[in-house]
């Protein structure tokens, strides 16, 4: 499949990447080969195979709604960038 | 007797019966580490502590103050035995490295990417826990392909791993560190991560015994997500008593991952008797064509006849599908990585850049800062399959290919017990030699990437050697949750040969000094 510049930047806004120029050539011949390589599929009929997304069909445990954990707060924030007092700074987000 | 010359599960007893203690064990390992590291770099973080006397080049000095050492946690291990707390624990005291992708609280866990620097995780991944429940002393973090995402380690950012039997070729990924360390005498096992043959794999390209087992029977809890319905953690050893002892202590339910369904942990006690007779053992010829070396076809061939002898059935029979397991493996793969990976945004931890001036650009910039060439690749093709008009193409057409891979694997062991297949097309390549193409590294996981897909168990053990002298891996490949069966043919296969028993021979003979 051909992967025009417009695609290239395209999924580098879904993927929130910056492409270099060097690297959208790059990327546009990677991944059309993959692509070009995962056609082979259409080879199978598999109009009535369900899809599958997981190796076994119920597989969720759940638990009851119940709070098991405590504050954590000085923890959770020790790997924080940047922080202001007890919260996350960041960058504002509404004008 | 020499501390490193023993398996994991004999270390273990002597320290049980106090011939050894778990200080002079973690020792033995961190000295190795020290001397052996600079050579091979499978660890990124080793726990080595103040008291090292020479480890302290590779050591890194913890900042939180209750994280111990390794020595110092060996000290509260050998307490606990000494308590009679341990007994039931065979490996109770015997050191282990730790694929970097699995969270250990306070110390620095980076899955080999530069986005996670400086993450020092606030938890435990459930695996670890059970190891630390067990008496295991965790020796450092070691080396893989970032975000697990490689069949060769290359793709780190934290340098390359050299495989110990030839320094200039890979260890095999991405669990490469965890393969690395264990064949070169720096632990006497390891965990590693599977996801597409990330186990076993660098235990082939390294003459080691690794198990990826079931989907579901050890817990992901705390292990860096890379594809969530293929992943896997499972341990790295010389042979199979110690893997299978190893996969007992981690395996068992975890509430924390929703997707942990084994009820209780595997008990392989009934595993060693070596009774294989009227075992069915299928072949898929198939697997024995165009594309894979002549050397390890006729190794893994030789290694069924030799079962054949002891009593297993053994039967070719077709299994076309595979062919279709690498295209549709990718496609899932790295849409599931495109989603995990979302979550790295440079906000909450990890890597933030300094040259943005609003919050989307935070992301853009932290993102493309923090993320190698192949993380990106990959990102990059699973962001396209996941993206509306294209989603039902590629995506929604490898759930469907997902689920006929599936159904021949149910219909093959309807026949037969297990399936006998190589791991990788050949054995460990030179450095260098596979990382410009992309294309070329992901169809050598033709061998390993359906049993992900399928949520399968497979053991992998060496078979033999090619003329340069490189391990040659075979891979028994089971029906979910029958790991028993798998470890039973392994073990016999061991008992009747010594491929397992070689050492590389880089640091003297038997890989002690």
């Amino acid at each position: 499949m051909q992967i025009t510049d417009e695609l290239i930047e395209y999924i580098g806004d879904l993927s929130r990447l910056y492409l270099s120029e060097e690297e959208k050539k790059r990327a546009k011949k990677d991944l059309s080969d993959i692509l070009d390589y995962t056609e082979k599929l259409n080879e199978l009929n598999t109009d009535d195979m369900p899809e599958m997304s997981h190796p076994f069909d119920a597989v969720n445990c759940f638990r009851e709604d119940v709070v098991t954990n405590g504050d954590d707060r000085e923890n959770l924030l020790s790997n924080a960038p940047e922080r202001k007092g007890s919260y996350f700074k960041v960058f504002k987000t509404v004008e | 007797m020499e501390i490193r010359e023993l398996s994991a599960l004999e270390l273990g007893s002597a320290i049980k019966k106090k011939e050894i203690s778990c200080r002079e064990a973690a020792e033995a390992y961190l000295t190795a580490i020290a001397e052996r590291d600079k050579t091979v770099g499978a660890y990124i973080t080793v726990l080595g502590g103040k008291e090292m006397k020479d480890g302290t080049s590779a050591a890194e000095e913890t900042a939180h103050g209750k994280i111990a050492s390794a020595l110092s946690r060996a000290d509260e291990v050998q307490k606990k035995i000494d308590a009679g707390e341990l007994d039931h624990s065979p490996l109770a005291g015997v050191p282990a490295a730790v694929k970097d992708n699995m969270c250990m609280k306070g110390i620095r866990t980076t899955a080999a990417s530069a986005i996670l620097e400086t993450f020092r995780p606030p938890y435990d991944a459930g695996a670890v826990e059970k190891l630390e429940a067990a008496g295991g002393v965790v020796l450092g973090k070691v080396n893989m392909d970032e975000f697990a995402m490689g069949g060769s380690t290359e793709t780190s950012h934290y340098g390359i791993t050299a495989n110990p039997w030839d320094t200039s070729r890979v260890p095999g990924g991405s669990s490469g560190g965890s393969a690395a360390a264990v064949a070169a005498g720096m632990a006497p096992y390891s965990l590693g991560s599977d996801t597409g043959g990330s186990i076993r794999q660098p235990a082939a390209f390294t003459g080691l015994t690794g198990i990826k087992p079931t989907y579901g029977s050890v817990s992901r809890y705390g292990l860096l997500a890379y594809a969530s319905s293929l992943d896997q953690i499972g341990p790295l050893a010389h042979d199979v008593k110690d893997a299978a002892a190893v996969l007992e202590m981690i395996s068992g339910p975890d509430r924390r991952d929703s997707t942990s369904v084994l009820k209780e942990a595997f008990d392989f006690s009934d595993c060693f008797d070596g009774q294989i007779r009227g075992m069915k053992i299928g072949i898929p010829s198939n697997y024995y064509g165009v594309g894979l070396d002549t050397e390890i076809r006729d190794a893994v061939l030789a290694a069924a006849k030799l079962l054949e002898e002891r009593g297993a059935l053994i039967e070719e029979f077709e299994m076309p599908i595979i062919d279709y397991a690498v295209p549709a493996y990718y496609i899932i793969a790295c849409a599931e990585a495109s989603s995990n990976l979302s979550r790295y945004d440079g906000i909450k931890y990890g890597h933030r850049t300094k040259n943005a001036d609003n919050l989307i650009e935070t992301y853009y910039r932290s993102r493309s800062e923090g993320f190698g060439t192949e993380v990106r690749r990959r990102i990059m093709l699973g962001s396209f399959v996941l993206s509306s008009g294209y989603f039902d193409a590629y995506y929604k057409k490898a759930l469907k290919v997902r689920g006929m891979i599936k159904r021949a694997f149910d219909e093959a062991y309807e026949k037969y017990d297990m399936i006998l297949s190589p791991v990788s097309p050949t054995a460990a390549y030179e450095i260098g030699g596979q990382i410009a193409d992309p294309m070329a590294m992901y169809m050598a996981d033709i061998y390993t990437v359906s049993v992900n897909l399928a949520g399968l168990p497979a053991i992998s053990v060496p078979c033999g050697f090619t003329s340069g002298g490189l391990p040659i891996g075979m891979q028994f490949i089971g029906n979910s949750f029958s790991e028993k069966k798998i470890i039973k043919m392994a073990d016999t296969y061991q008992q009747m040969t010594d491929y397992h028993k070689k050492r590389p021979e880089i640091f003297g003979k038997g890989g002690a000094e």
